[in-house]
């Protein structure tokens, strides 16, 4: 599966589009995770547990997209975008979308 | 002595944490940048443009990278930026903070893209979020996510 966010897949012909496909996931940190955050605020810095916990709700979302896109018959993702918003007190929603289409 | 510490732990323990802050963030903030710069540097052949296409007339294939970052900033800039919204103007304590991030962002985005082989990223997008900050106003963590993400183009043999 070849996924891009430019319209097109470089070096290939798109023959199919699908239409749109979408993955999503929300994610908490555990309350130890949290509260070293919050001791990490006081002195600033990269948080790398948000780190962590948001890239791999990043590519779980992802899978998400492409599992969709694969039972569509799709072999490529095109012109995908992200998005984030924080649902609740420590946890994020982390959205994935995309067009599915087939390339030759 | 602790009897006197105890009793005016209230003021005390802020003042504690502005100096905690101060010193410690500052140190980490100049690491930070050091860094940042040095590694900006490194990655001065692997442009990231936030074109579509690019006049390319060898043959290529395309692939998505990512990068994030989240960024928290300390208690001293906090207290500055309270202070600062009584009377309005520039937060240059938050500007730092989204700099950071941002460009710590396209570092690692630029990492993945070398790893692949990669040697140009189109299209570029970054965007930033505010995280753990919306539900509950009152313990607010005051951090900010960027994340980078683009078409890493890798020459076809």
């Amino acid at each position: 599966m070849i996924v891009t966010n430019v319209e097109n897949i470089p070096g290939k012909a798109i023959v199919e589009h699908y239409g749109i496909v979408q993955g999503s996931t929300v994610r908490a940190k555990h309350i130890g995770r949290d509260f070293m955050a919050g001791l990490k605020n006081l002195v600033g810095g990269e948080l790398k547990g948000y780190t962590e916990l948001l890239s791999e709700a990043r590519e779980e979302a992802l899978r998400r997209m492409i599992e969709q896109a694969r039972q569509m018959g799709a072999n490529a993702v095109v012109n995908v975008r992200f998005a984030t918003s924080s649902v609740a007190q420590g946890a994020a929603e982390l959205f994935a979308y995309g067009t599915a289409v087939r390339v030759e | 002595m602790s009897e006197f510490l105890l009793q005016n732990l209230n003021f005390i323990l802020p003042f504690f944490l502005l100096i905690l802050g101060y010193s410690a963030g500052s140190i980490a903030e100049k690491r930070h940048y050091r860094s940042i710069e040095r590694r900006e540097q490194k990655f001065l052949a692997l442009p990231a443009v936030t074109l579509k296409d690019v006049q390319d007339n060898e043959k290529t294939s395309g692939q998505l990278v990512i990068g994030n970052a989240v960024i928290s900033i300390d208690y001293f800039k906090r207290a500055l930026a309270i202070l600062r919204n009584i009377f309005g103007g520039r937060v240059a304590s938050y500007e730092s903070l989204v700099d950071r991030a941002r460009r710590e962002a396209i570092l690692r985005m630029k990492e993945e893209a070398a790893k692949a082989g990669a040697h140009i990223i189109v299209n570029m997008r970054i965007e930033t979020s505010a995280i753990g900050q919306s539900a509950n106003r009152k313990k607010q963590i005051g951090s900010v996510e960027a994340i980078a993400y683009g078409t890493a183009l890798i020459k076809q043999a």
